[in-house]
């Protein structure tokens, strides 16, 4: 699968895909992949403050649980309900299922974050090891 | 003095090129390079082929599972000896569920005993513990005249599970396995090898047979290729230690290392009906006699979640805002569609319906506690 070149990417295999001050925030294909069936989707409430780098949630699989990592900082302003009750989509379109929706706090952080391209050739890495 | 241990290379089964070729998820299992689950791209995924098993038919690599084989004039006195359940009780061709037991009671592993002939017993046993059992058995029997093999290494062994294992694996072989009862084996010929040991046995809750084949790569990668070819009609899908973990969680069936371990005994654990005190003599018997006149105060249960979340191996368990207990094994049930555990609680807090919490990353999320198995195949009439 093709990593869409219209957001950036953490080493921790979220995406975010931002415009002006909001952003939306998702898993990748990479980490959907490797974490199998999805079972268990939790995020924070809307108004709740994340801090780049910092834990926001949990995703859950049959078998694994994995820490959600924030790829900047901000206020949820939005969060996908969908996902409560159907968290299997995230393996379906993981790209397209997003889990929250952000208000930035410094649209800078974006800067430090990996392009489609650079994220690509760093899960090659990791796929590699 | 001191010694360097060496780590022990990760090992593989005969069929890990097949897994691998398949692109299955590998994981290290007790020192095993083993498939967790096998790609979504060809159907699979543990919660497909968790159904598959359920509902039409999967197939499992278990050829990390070890075992020792007891032959000799006093074949059956050794094995009354170290086991726990009954082994006099078996007919030739007949297998039953046991356990080898510490002097305290407490587990070396739980065991599947077959006998083969008359003076001829096959346990099968768990990958992580082959070693230790296998001294065990060996360092136990001395007194006996009876010859201890270990035949870990000699056998491809291969799950075949579900409603529709047996209209699967009939297609493959001649022997006729409508004849063979539950935790009974035949030998037949299968896929052109003669004299296969077929055994209508498993640990997904499910009707099935596991096979044991030579163990060269050439043979054992024919057969499962021949096992998924012939099962097409069925819906057949290889199936990982996910789904395994899942589908015997269901069933509630043990886990070494979870359920049962060197420091829980038989009574704990609840496997009671296959401990036969009425044995005059078996390793464990006289610690499990003092226990059991002592009083048992912990017990495992089965818990449902009754709030959103997934109770984990190793989380906590309170009741009144104090921990009683620890979760064994906990995962969603793909089948049942409900977030299930294993736990050992205290005896008093143990009755069906007794609410209690998990500790699940810090919140106290409400369960409570149901009866085991949380899944009972249906049974035919016929």
């Amino acid at each position: 699968m093709a990593y869409p070149t219209d957001r950036k990417y953490t080493k921790e295999h979220e995406w975010i895909q931002s415009s002006g001050t909001s952003a939306t925030v998702g898993i990748t294909n990479y980490a959907q992949e490797s974490l199998g069936d999805i079972v268990f989707v939790e995020v924070p409430r809307v108004g709740s403050e994340l801090t780049a780098g910092k834990t926001f949630g949990t995703v859950e699989s049959v078998k694994a649980v994995s820490d959600l990592f924030s790829p900047v900082s901000g206020t949820v302003t939005e969060v996908n309900a969908d996902l409560a009750t159907s968290p299997e989509k995230v393996n379906k379109d993981p790209h397209g299922s997003w889990m929250v929706k952000l208000t930035l706090k410094n649209p800078g952080e974006l800067d430090g974050l990996l392009s489609a391209a650079d994220y690509e050739k760093f899960v090659a890495e990791e796929a590699g090891k | 003095m001191s010694s360097v241990e060496a780590t022990p290379a990760i090992r593989k089964t005969a069929l890990n090129a097949v897994h691998r070729q398949m692109g299955a998820k590998m994981v290290d299992f007790n020192g095993w390079d083993m498939p967790v689950e096998y790609p979504a791209a060809i159907g699979c995924g543990v919660i497909n082929e968790h159904m598959a098993v359920r509902t039409g038919v999967g197939i499992f690599d278990v050829s990390h599972m070890g075992d020792i084989r007891l032959a000799g004039p006093q074949a059956l006195a050794a094995v009354q000896h170290i086991s726990m359940n009954d082994a006099s009780r078996l007919a030739v061709g007949q297998a039953q569920y046991s356990a080898l037991l510490y002097p305290e009671g407490t587990f070396v592993d739980d065991v599947i005993v077959h006998r083969l002939a008359d003076h001829d017993y096959l346990l099968v046993i768990n990958a992580g513990t082959r070693e230790k059992d296998f001294s065990w058995v060996r360092d136990n029997t001395r007194q006996f005249n009876c010859a201890v093999e270990n035949l870990s290494d000699d056998f491809t062994q291969i799950a075949i599970q579900g409603p529709k294992a047996v209209n699967l694996l009939q297609k493959l072989t001649d022997a006729d396995l409508s004849a063979v009862r539950f935790y009974w084996v035949t030998r037949g010929r299968l896929c052109g090898l003669d004299n296969i040991l077929m055994g209508r046995t498993g640990y997904t809750a499910e009707d099935g047979f596991e096979i044991y084949i030579p163990a060269d790569e050439e043979t054992s990668a024919r057969v499962w290729n021949e096992i998924l070819d012939a099962g097409k009609e069925f819906g057949v899908v290889p199936c990982g230690l996910g789904a395994r973990n899942t589908l015997r969680l269901e069933g509630a069936l043990s886990l070494y290392g979870h359920e049962i371990s060197d420091t829980i005994n038989v009574w704990e654990a609840g496997l009671d009906r296959f401990c036969k005190m009425e044995k005059p003599e078996f390793i464990g018997r006289s610690a499990l006699h003092a226990a059991k006149a002592a009083g048992v105060t912990r017990t495992l249960v089965g818990l449902e979640m009754t709030e959103r979340g997934i109770a984990r191996d190793g989380h906590k368990v309170f009741a009144a805002a104090r921990e009683i207990g620890y979760v064994t094994s906990g995962s969603p049930a793909p089948f049942l569609k409900k977030n299930i555990a294993l736990a050992y609680v205290p005896k008093e807090l143990a009755a069906i319906g007794t609410p209690v919490k998990v500790e699940v990353r810090g919140q106290h999320l409400g369960a409570v506690v149901v009866p085991t198995p949380f899944y009972k195949r249906p049974r035919k009439s016929a």
